[in-house]
Parts: C-alpha cells; structure tokens; sequence
C-alpha cells in the first residue's frame, strides 16, 4: 500500500482533485437552483405534490444511464466532465428542491405571521426571517446531496471521467487491490470531511438551534 | 431521441439472451435479494436500538456512513478479492441497502408516543407483545419509507453490476456504450426509470395495505365523512 501510494502520488493526487471539483461544484449550482424552485413549491401550494414526484422520477434515473446519455441531448463529447457535473446537478436539484420546499414549510406560521405584523414584505421577510428558520433542515439536505455526489462521482469512471472512480477501474483491470482500497478510503474520507465541514458551517450560521439543544439538556 | 431498440420485438422474447426479459429478471433478483438480505440484518438491529436505546449513535450514523460508500468501488474490491459471480454484487448491494433501513427503523421506534407504549405495557402485554404489537405497526409508516428509497436506489445501482461483467438492465448502458449504440442505451435507461418508479409504486401500495387505517388517517377520514 505505501509503495503504491509513493509510485503513484501525482495520479493519485490528480484523481483526487478532479473528485472534489465533479463533486462540490454540482452541489453548488444545484442549491443554487434549488432554492428558487423550492420557494416556488411553497408559494404555490398547488405545485408543492408535482414538485415532489418530478424529484423523485428524476432522482430514480440510473446515474450510469446519466451520465452516458447527457452527451446525446447536450450535444457534448462523451468524456467531457460537463456531463458528470450536469447530470449530478439534476440529482443535487432533485433532493434540494424538496428539502427547500419541506424546510420552509417547517416554519411556524406565528413566526411569519409576526413577521408580517413587524413591516416585513414578502421578499425581506423570505430572506430575513423564514429562509434562516429554514436552514438546519436545508443544510441537512444538503449534507445528504454532497455526500452522495461524492460516491456517485465514481461511477462517471465507466465513461472515463471519474475522479477516484479511475482508481476503481485501473485496479480491476489490473487485478490489483491497491488502487481500488486507496480510491475507497480516499472518497469516504472527502465524504466525512465535507460533512463535517457542513456540520460546523451550520453551527456557525445557526447558533439559535445549538441553544435549544442545551436547554432541552438541562430541563 | 432513437426508441427503435426500446421497441424491436426481437428484443423482448421471453427466452431471448440479453432480451428485455431476461435483464429485467436477473435485474430484479439482484433487487429483491439485496432488498431481503439488507432488511434481515438491519431491521432487527434497528428495531433493538429504537427499542432499547441503546446504541443510537451507531443507528444515527450508519445512515451517512453508508451513502458515502462508493458502491462501484467495493463492487470492484468484491469481484477482485472474491472472483465473478452474485456474492459479491450481493455483498456491494446489501451495503447499499442497510444504511436506510436501519435508520428508518430507528427513527421509526424512536418517533413512537412512549405513552401508546406504556399503556400497551400497562394493558399486561409481554415485552414481545408490544414490540409486534403495538410497535412494530406504529412504526411502519417510517419504516416503510425508508425501505422504499432503499429499494429505489438499489434499483438504480444495480446496474453497475453489468460493468464487471454480470448480468441485469445495466448490460444495455455498458454494452451500448462499447458499441456506440444510444438507442439501446436509452432503451436501457428508461427502463430502469419506469422499473423504479412501478416498483415504487407497488411499494406504496404495500404500505397502504399493511399500515393501520389508524395510523394513516384513512380511518379518521372515514369516521368524518360518516358522521357528517
């Protein structure tokens, strides 16, 4: 394992590099996107059902039939990474979108009403008041759509783009066990680290919910 | 968009090798295999941590742990350390499979009114009388959903299979790719997507059927429309 890990530290590091960028930057775009689309099922509540069974067909598409049949309806060559990011970006937005929509529907309407009452129009009163009573279970959606991403990346290793998923393929065609447990290990961990990245990101921008916990402990 | 593969009946007889049929079937019992063994080990581990509470950190966890797997890659480990056949998708599959159901189950028994369990309790019911019935069916809702996206993403998953060389829906996506043959491809992918979306839908049924009118709200509804 070491001298595989010595021989083999610019490719494993390359792999490495190109996992994190085909994983973290689908999860931004499709937050990003998701947002919108989730305040719209809140919104209007007649799009709220729609909304959530769209996200679940999507989210039910294979990610290997995806990733090999965004190249005919994009119109991009079949090894280009814009086909794992975009593919992963509908996975991202199908969870998101859903999460969004449930989070702001979670907030207790005394709250928004209060909101309301206090002068705040619809837009500042979104983005004021209900999208940050929102966040814990937004943020805990969104830890469920990076650590997906991360283990899906590999699977774009099949059509030849794959971050630590080459790592997968070079191993099994080689017959060769390192490279495939240094490929697991290495993806698990990013999964962890960027989990707890969220994690901590979470209890920075949400104090209010980390002192609801020490009050429960103490009554 | 080419569905001519999709639709050439020369692909979906019932005896043809590497017809719909065939795929569809060997894709399934991957599924329901999988499905089996996953849920014979982690519903009884969550149902004693929901239980008992003890252990909950294990149950909370093993949810993210679980996603965070690549499943191509310990599929790939499995077919290296153990040769080609069905133990080691079995193996990949099922670690896919526990993780939700696990969690489901525990969160179920945790999302319990500990008062319905304490009058089971106190009505003289033996610890195994409460636990399937009382429980047990008060916790299917959340149980019930869980197993269900357990089932859409080994649905799903299963495919990855056909990249070490075994069978199921996932030979069309590798083998039209290697040929360069998109119509067989999409017929591929559609496939997969309308199997996860009727098996969902089975499953939702299912859950109707084996959930108490009680708990559902099926019976208030009734009881409502009755009285007015």
């Amino acid at each position: 394992m070491i001298t595989y890990l010595s021989n083999n530290g610019d490719t494993i590091l390359a792999a490495l590099r190109q996992h994190i960028v085909l994983a973290l930057l689908p999860v931004v775009i499709g937050f990003l996107v998701a947002l919108p689309i989730g305040y719209l099922g809140v919104r209007f509540p007649w799009f709220y059902h729609p909304l959530v069974n769209i996200c679940g067909v999507l989210y039910s598409i294979p990610s290997l039939a995806l990733f090999v049949f965004l190249p005919v309806i994009l119109g991009t060559k079949i090894l280009s990474p814009l086909n794992i990011v975009v593919a992963l970006t509908i996975y991202t937005v199908a969870l998101l979108a859903r999460t969004v929509a449930d989070g702001l529907r979670s907030v207790d309407t005394l709250v928004t009403r209060s909101a309301t009452a206090m002068g705040y129009r619809r837009l500042r009163r979104l983005t004021d008041v209900e999208l940050p009573v929102a966040l814990p279970v937004i943020l805990a959606g969104l830890r469920v759509a990076t650590v997906a991403n991360i283990s899906l990346v590999s699977v774009g290793a099949l059509i030849g783009v794959g971050g630590l998923g080459q790592l997968f393929t070079r191993g099994f065609q080689l017959f060769y066990l390192e490279p495939i447990l240094v490929g697991i290990i290495l993806s698990v961990l990013l999964a962890a680290v960027a989990d707890l990245t969220i994690v901590l990101v979470q209890r920075a921008i949400t104090p209010w919910t980390r002192f609801e916990h020490s009050d429960r402990g103490a009554a | 968009m080419n569905l001519s593969y999709l639709f050439d009946p020369a692909h979906w007889g019932l005896t043809t090798p590497g017809g719909f049929p065939e795929l569809l079937f060997s894709h399934l019992g991957y599924v329901a295999l999988a499905l089996l063994i996953g849920t014979a080990i982690a519903l009884p581990v969550g149902l004693y941590i929901g239980h008992t509470g003890r252990g909950s950190f294990l149950a909370i966890n093993a949810g993210n742990a679980g996603r965070s797997l690549p499943t191509l890659g310990l599929l790939m480990l499995m077919v290296t350390l153990l040769g080609l056949g069905l133990t080691p998708v079995l193996i990949a599959l099922t670690v896919l499979v526990i993780p939700p159901i696990l969690t489901s189950a525990y969160a179920g028994m945790r999302s319990l009114d500990q008062r319905v369990v304490n009058a089971a309790r106190g009505m003289g019911m033996r610890p195994w009388q409460v636990l399937t019935k009382v429980e047990l069916p008060m916790a299917l809702p959340v149980l019930m959903s869980g197993f269900r996206s357990a089932a859409l993403q080994v649905v799903a998953t299963a495919t990855v299979a056909a990249a070490v060389g075994l069978g199921g829906l996932g030979r069309l996506l590798i083998d039209g790719l290697a040929v360069n043959d998109y119509s067989r491809v999409l017929a591929g992918a559609i496939v997969v997507a309308v199997l996860a979306v009727v098996l969902d839908l089975v499953l939702a049924l299912v859950q109707r059927w084996i959930v108490s009118p009680g708990l559902s709200g099926r019976a208030q509804a009734r009881t409502r429309r009755a009285t007015t």
